[in-house]
């Protein structure tokens, strides 16, 4: 156990050479008059043609360090301590002209957001074309090698897509068109801020290809900034960990992620279900406590407190950078004690078995619902037929368009559905409009929104919200309202003292939690869950996928699990719906859609997600387009990208039946089951 | 050796403190305190006005007329021999009784009117909206003398007509309100417990709109403190008796080329710093609401 400095070892092939190289590097931001430290002693360098990853939760300061990078920070933000240095030049000693164009040839930006980062009002060619014709070149020339650029981009009509408006483009589409734009300048250093992010699970396979092939065609160091430890160990050599601003621990990736030697990142890891984790496995663990306010005096270690094998020392002294193997490094007085790290949430499991009831809790019959945009009749599901099992979780797939919300809207009566279309509870007919549903009815259905700074009042208390539920439809008043208050608040693992509290108030969680417990007030018996923690970070996640399994056994509810999260869907669903342009693919027991055989678009879908576990050997990508939902193809509507297609013609003419090609397993496809089993075996994973 | 989270120096919390209220964020503001202690100026003069007026605003002296400013008449004396520095004060009041009450009745109706189109939607709004554009397309002072001249010249009248022309403004400000927040998911999420129409726009949708019909009162505070002092000028003054800043500026403005400039300048200056200070204060409010 030696512990070196933080000093990063000078190595001797290091030094200049390295693209990047910060060290010490602290960063505060003035906010009311005081000095916040964001970042303390960051060290790290990325190599030439290296490609390094900086993960971290919401507010780790992990865009902080892309900002500091390229002297973007915001005008209240400053390097207070410490050196950078990009292409052996100090970015924070550079004089306007020098920065400006250090930012034109040698570091280039990718943001979440690609519509944000392209000018809406310029045509995308013309934006590509400035780059070239800022480094000198005559606009011919420029707009000649913009094309050549989104062709290298894979964008298979470049001249087209150079006359579009950035608006015209889809997500995935515009990111390219921005990718491209940051490669033009052929820079050094390539940063990427969650670049795919916003993007579906298809597409963002797509880029992340993309972006791997690029970099070494471009002898490009990449800094990969994300939130999603998959996508980092997919494409990072090397990563660090950010913490509350510090660098916890460091090493490479596939190593790192195998055998973290930091608590923190042991933790993380264990929030996220892997390798084909379910729920009746066990519950997920998670990080108790929450991530320190920025700039708060820490005498001892920053993560001590959440930690649940902290020492007096921890809590006294900093820990400094013990050095763990070759090129790695933890900041952990007991990084020797980290893979005995005790769970924090128990592992035992209490699940409510789906009841063997003879009877669906709810059949939806021909399920169908148009929208008119500009004149056209857009088909957001077309004929569904689905059946909701008492107290089981149907998971809900598919990647955005294709329905997905469409049809919980419609099942909760937000939406009324097209004429023809057919919802039953228990055999009575749910209206299509929620004024002409009876109390039972209205009672019986909420959900929990993917987003609890919209789906709360800003202005109403935690009381008021949680109490209203409990009012209006169970019909509690008095003692009895706040004796179930006072429980159900207590169930959803919030105290007394949050009730005066409003919203904005609370921490990310704390909001969902606060929705889910205004969902259950009403005594519900089926709650959609529309994407209910992809607002939220990874260790607040599995806190909140918890508390579901653990309310779905206590109430019996039924759960609709809507989630673009094929893990999280895996882990929490006993069934699975994938639909794709509003019609249903596959349905069937969880298991078996995830292990296959499964629906050509199931595979693509699950050979999208980057996961850390090693990669299927056999991927399919899907490419092209979601086609649009108001002209759908002919014959299967997935026959334009589906991989395996059939040569005989069938695809393209005919509609394939929604059969049951198991028991309880049924698909939508032309293939024939075994087949389709021959020609998905792949080789057993690593 | 685990130890429970929450130890001593670090005070980790899923909680945020309390923020400032309003009107503390406002007082910390430079702008705001300046706009606001000459609000609370007029609000002085229009309280007290004839007891801490140096003379009588009504009595003449008509063998002191049209005197330059002077150490016993500050303001000077008009054309009867009228101290101005009084009638300044004084005719603070008609100004800030007509002025806000005009404003209040506008923002109640037109935030009824918002909240009622913003949420229903459909034809209604459909219809109502191009009612209030083509309403707003009439010049605002012309639509104010049709009505002013069958109901007659009172402090009633006026708080009456401006508050009716200022309704599809703000009107129309709330319903785009609305219409954001209509986006969101908690109005789903409250229609999911059976909410009514009235239930969903009062106590849903009305508090967080609050701070936008804030904003629109002060700003049209200031439009509605011109628009008194316009018809006064023009002839539509309450009662020639009390003294009225609009129409001295009227009956001094004819003599302005004999030299006499005080006689319009110092009523002319009381309106100006008036609608400063509605504005500044208007800014501060925006900026800490909404901003």
């Amino acid at each position: 156990m030696t512990a070196t400095e933080t000093t990063p070892a000078p190595d001797a092939a290091a030094g200049p050479e390295n693209a990047v190289q910060v060290e010490h590097l602290d960063v505060s931001y003035r906010v009311r008059g005081r000095d916040r430290l964001a970042l303390r002693n960051v060290s790290f360098q990325i190599a030439r043609n290296e490609s390094y990853g900086l993960v971290g939760e919401s507010g780790s300061g992990k865009s902080t360090v892309a900002l500091a990078l390229t002297r973007y920070l915001p005008r209240n933000g400053r390097v207070s301590a410490g050196s950078i240095r990009i292409a052996g030049r100090d970015p924070l000693a550079l004089n306007p002209e020098k920065l400006r164009q250090l930012r034109a040839h040698s570091v280039s930006m990718v943001y979440q957001e690609p519509g944000k980062a392209l000018n809406p009002a310029i045509r995308v060619g013309r934006q590509i074309a400035e780059v070239y014709e800022v480094a000198g070149l005559g606009r011919a020339d420029a707009l000649e090698r913009s094309e050549e650029m989104l062709r290298r981009v894979q964008i298979s009509d470049p001249g087209r897509v150079m006359e579009r408006y950035p608006h015209e483009l889809s997500g995935g589409m515009a990111q390219r068109a921005v990718i491209a734009m940051a490669l033009a300048s052929e820079p050094e250093l390539l940063i990427l801020d969650e670049p795919t992010t916003a993007l579906d699970a298809t597409v963002e396979a797509e880029v992340l290809d993309l972006v791997a092939g690029l970099r070494n065609q471009f002898d490009t160091s990449l800094l990969f900034i994300s939130h999603n430890l998959a996508v980092i160990a997919k494409m990072c050599d090397r990563v660090g960990v950010l913490y509350a601003g510090e660098l916890i621990e460091e090493g490479p990736a596939q190593q790192l992620f195998d055998q973290p030697r930091h608590p923190y990142t042991m933790g993380l890891l264990r929030c996220i279900p892997r390798q084909g984790q379910r729920k009746d496995h066990g519950r997920l663990d998670s990080i108790p406590g929450f991530l320190p306010a920025p700039g708060q005096a820490l005498a001892g270690c920053i993560f001590a407190p959440r930690c649940s094998i902290a020492e007096d020392r921890c809590r006294e002294t900093a820990p400094p950078a013990f050095d763990v193997g070759p090129d790695r490094s933890s900041r952990c007085f007991l990084h020797e004690a980290t893979p005995d790290l005790p769970r924090s949430t128990p592992v035992n499991v209490e699940l409510s078995a789906p009841a063997e009831s003879a009877q669906p809790v709810v059949t939806i019959r021909n399920l169908s619902k148009t929208f008119t945009s500009r004149g056209q009749a857009v088909h957001a599901l077309a004929g569904v037929n689905l059946d909701i099992e008492r107290g089981e979780t149907l998971g809900l797939v598919g990647e955005s368009g294709s329905g997905k919300t469409t049809l919980a809207r419609l099942l909760l009566g937000l939406t009324p559905p097209d004429a023809g279309s057919a919802i039953e509870m228990d055999g009575e007919p749910l209206g299509g409009d929620l004024r002409k549903r009876g109390r039972t009815q209205l009672k019986a259905l909420q959900i929990v929104f993917q987003n609890p700074d919209s789906a709360l009042n800003r202005r109403h208390t935690v009381r008021q919200l949680i109490s209203r539920p409990l009012v209006k439809l169970a019909g509690l008043s008095g003692p009895a309202l706040q004796e179930r208050l006072a429980d159900l608040v207590r169930s959803v693992r919030m105290e007394a003292r949050h009730l005066p509290l409003r919203p904005r108030q609370l921490s990310g969680g704390l909001k969902q939690r606060v929705a889910i417990a205004r969902a259950f007030g009403g005594g519900p018996r089926i709650v959609v869950c529309d994407e209910p923690t992809s607002a939220l970070d990874v260790s607040v996640q599995a806190a909140i996928l918890n508390l579901l399994a653990d309310l779905q056994a206590k109430e019996q509810v039924t759960y609709l699990f809507i989630s673009h999260d094929l893990q999280l869907v895996r882990y929490l669903s006993d069934r699975i719906a994938v639909l794709y342009l509003g019609r249903l693919m596959e349905l069937g027991p969880a298991e078996r859609v995830f292990s296959g055989p499964h629906h050509p678009y199931t595979e693509a879908l699950l050979s999208a997600v980057p996961s850390l576990d090693g990669q299927r050997p056999q991927r399919i990508r899907l490419t092209g387009e979601i086609p649009s939902a108001a002209s759908p193809p002919s014959g299967c509507v997935f026959h334009t990208r589906c991989p395996r297609r059939l040569a005989s013609g069938i695809c393209e003419s005919t509609e394939p039946p929604l059969a049951e090609v198991e028991p309880g397993h049924l698909m939508s496809c032309h293939i024939p089951i075994d087949q389709l089993t021959t020609l998905q075996s792949y080789e057993p994973m690593p | 050796m685990a130890t429970p989270p929450g130890t001593p120096g670090i005070v980790a919390s899923d909680t945020q403190r309390r923020e400032l209220p309003v009107w503390r964020l406002l007082l910390r503001r430079p702008t705001f305190v300046t706009g606001a202690l000459i609000l609370l100026f007029w609000v002085v003069c229009a309280i007290f006005g004839t007891s801490i007026a140096p003379h009588s605003p009504l009595a003449q002296q008509l063998l002191a007329t049209n005197q330059a400013p002077s150490a016993a008449h500050w303001f000077g004396t008009d054309q009867l021999g009228r101290d101005m520095l009084s009638r300044v004060i004084v005719g603070a009041r008609t100004m800030l009784i007509i002025a806000p009450l005009a404003t209040v009745v506008g923002t109640v109706l037109g935030t009824a009117l918002g909240l009622a189109l913003g949420y229903l939607g459909g034809v209604v709004d459909l219809l109502a909206s191009r009612v209030i554009e083509a309403v707003l397309a009439l010049p605002a002072l012309l639509v104010i003398f049709l009505f002013m001249v069958p109901l007659g010249v009172t402090t009633l009248s006026q708080v009456l007509v401006i508050g009716f022309i200022f309704t599809p403004l703000i009107a129309r400000t709330v319903r785009s309100a609305v219409q954001v927040e209509r986006q969101l998911d908690y109005v789903p999420a409250a229609r999911l417990l059976g909410e009514r129409s009235g239930w969903m726009m009062f106590v849903e949708i009305l508090p967080n709109v609050v701070p936008t019909i804030l904003v629109e009162f002060t700003v049209r505070l200031g439009y509605a403190v011109f628009a008194v002092a316009s018809l006064a000028f023009l002839g539509f003054g309450v009662q020639l008796s009390t003294p009225n800043w609009g129409t001295d500026i009227n009956a001094n403005y004819a003599v302005l080329g004999a030299g006499y400039w005080w006689g319009s300048l110092f009523p002319a200056l009381a309106i100006a710093s008036l609608i400063i200070g509605i504005n500044l204060v208007a800014d501060s409010v925006e900026q800490v609401v909404v901003g």
